[in-house]
């Protein structure tokens, strides 16, 4: 993962912005350790109840997998841009773009939610979890390893936005019932018809984790 | 990407009044429903103000009287979940358990559901419609499958979206509003706007004013409430027809009944016609008959969608079936 991501930005600059300003390490799983400073300070977006023109660039706090990121972007830059574009974490991907496939599904605070629909203004400070923070080192974690074990997939795209909602039904539910898992599944589309399988990888998936 | 627009976040609610007195500034709550209507142009943003800094919005409480104030910043999950909602008003926990998908219910807030913008394949596509200042509806005579069989008045054919809005009619909350001129109190039943009244406009709420609290009053004594809703697939979509329930029972005798559809027409559709069947009667097999008939006596199909008058008939005698039955036809 961290590969592809290294991959990308090379290829496509994203690095080279120069209005990205990161604190510590930008490339995901190794930043957190650098960030000395504490991560409660103001809300920069927010200072006295300033208006923020349109296309102006604000500094945007985010918490994502653990680490911290301080990134230049405007108002209407969707957190599924601002991660997939701005920091370089493309495993999350995008669908439709509105609300309606779940390709882009993250946790906020544990809780499973459109990164399309999110502006990341609106999520300055709040624990985001996206697939990259389900692994354990090089290891899959156990959503993503009950996902690989029942092939509940077939082309992969909508699989990162799958896990994440089985990852946020899992975390509010220890053992869903098979209603729970297809409830919990159903702001996610898969195309090629997986469904079976990502429901049997869910019931594992819960069992993995508390084993 | 959405279009350009500013951006605010006061932490305080006066601010946010004044704010939203900006020409084009549009209120962000969860944000689901105003940034697709952004980005499809639906709806023209140049100041989006964020009730996200207002932290007294948010939460569910019980009030004096045994009814429950709800915050309108709380999310649509919370108030499926909530033990004092699932308690006294089993329908609203219902019907809100019924909304999009899990992803929009651990974002969207309850107030941003009572607002949202209706749905109609022509209004979210790119047909310049009456209610977008165009000069016809195209689903009166066009595609109209999905679309109104009561109260269109062949004016706009669009149905109400929300899954909580029928329930909360039907049991008489209101919800309270700040704006710049007077802070009001509002009853859901009169928050949204018939076509025939106002074919642009959503809600009688006027620019600058923010819906803060729902607020329903206590339970009548053994309430039956229960919100049901049909569609055309399981995962998320919006009602073909749906109910919610709110009678106040005696014994087995219904004494007062309130009944709201939903995927029926352009606001929340109280069926007065139904509910006068009702209150009053013991829920035999004739009254239920009796009753289904009266709601959809009134029902002015479309060339596309005269399956939803048996759709809601069928849907409402079973409805009916549960009452006092714990739920079990």
């Amino acid at each position: 993962m961290s590969k592809d991501d290294q991959d990308n930005r090379h290829c496509e600059g994203y690095t080279r912005r120069g209005f990205i300003q990161f604190i510590g390490v930008g490339a995901g799983v190794v930043g957190a350790s650098l960030i000395s400073q504490p991560f409660n300070g103001p809300v920069l977006a927010n200072e006295d109840d300033q208006v923020l023109p349109a296309a102006s660039m604000v500094k945007v706090r985010l918490k994502i997998n653990g680490n911290r990121y301080e990134v230049l972007a405007e108002p209407r830059w969707s957190l599924l841009y601002v991660l997939r574009e701005i920091i370089g974490q493309t495993g999350t991907k995008l669908g439709c773009d509105r609300g309606e496939c779940g390709a882009c599904t993250v946790l906020i605070d544990d809780l499973p939610r459109y990164a399309c629909l999110t502006l990341a203004v609106e999520v300055e400070n709040r624990e985001i979890t996206t697939v990259e923070g389900l692994m354990n080192g090089e290891e899959l974690g156990p959503v993503q390893t009950a996902f690989a074990e029942n092939d509940a997939f077939q082309c992969g795209y909508c699989t990162p936005g799958q896990v994440m909602a089985v990852e946020g039904l899992l975390r509010k539910v220890e053992s869903p019932s098979a209603d729970e898992i297809r409830s919990g599944c159903s702001g996610n589309l898969c195309r090629c018809g997986a469904y079976q399988n990502i429901f049997a990888a869910a019931d594992q998936a819960a069992r993995l984790k508390k084993s | 990407m959405l279009p350009k627009f500013s951006y605010v976040r006061p932490d305080k609610l006066a601010q946010a009044v004044k704010h939203l007195e900006t020409d084009k500034a549009v209120i962000h709550a969860g944000g689901t429903d105003l940034l697709g209507c952004l980005r499809e142009r639906i709806m023209d943003g140049d100041l989006l103000v964020s009730l996200g800094g207002l932290k007294g919005l948010a939460g569910i409480k019980e009030t004096a009287d045994g009814g429950l104030s709800i915050g309108a910043l709380t999310t649509i999950t919370e108030v499926s979940e909530n033990r004092l909602v699932r308690d006294k008003y089993p329908g609203l926990a219902q019907g809100a358990a019924e909304v999009a998908s899990p992803q929009l219910r651990n974002q969207g807030t309850l107030g941003g559901n009572l607002c949202q913008k209706p749905r109609c394949w022509y209004f979210r596509g790119e047909f310049h419609c009456l209610r977008k200042g165009g000069g016809l509806c195209f689903a009166i005579k066009g595609e109209n499958q999905f679309h109104a069989i009561f109260g269109h008045d062949k004016i706009c054919a669009i149905t109400h979206p929300s899954d909580t809005a029928p329930v909360l009619v039907a049991l008489n909350a209101s919800v309270d509003v700040v704006g710049p001129a007077v802070n009001r109190s509002i009853a859901v039943e009169d928050l949204h706007v018939p076509p025939a009244e106002d074919v642009r406009a959503e809600t009688v709420l006027k620019r600058g004013e923010i819906i803060t609290r729902i607020t329903i009053p206590a339970p009548a004594p053994n309430l039956y409430s229960s919100y049901r809703k049909i569609r055309a697939r399981r995962s998320w979509d919006f009602a073909l027809a749906g109910a919610a329930l709110a009678f106040a029972m005696d014994g087995d005798r219904v004494s007062r009944a309130n009944v709201v559809l939903s995927g029926a027409a352009p606001v929340p559709w109280r069926s007065t016609a139904m509910e006068e069947v009702l209150s009053g009667s013991t829920l035999t097999a004739e009254t239920i008959f009796r009753a289904a008939r009266a709601a959809v006596a009134e029902a002015r199909p479309l060339a596309g969608n005269q399956y939803k008058v048996e759709m809601f008939r069928g849907m409402l005698e079973e409805e009916l079936r549960k009452v006092g039955k714990g739920g079990e036809v």
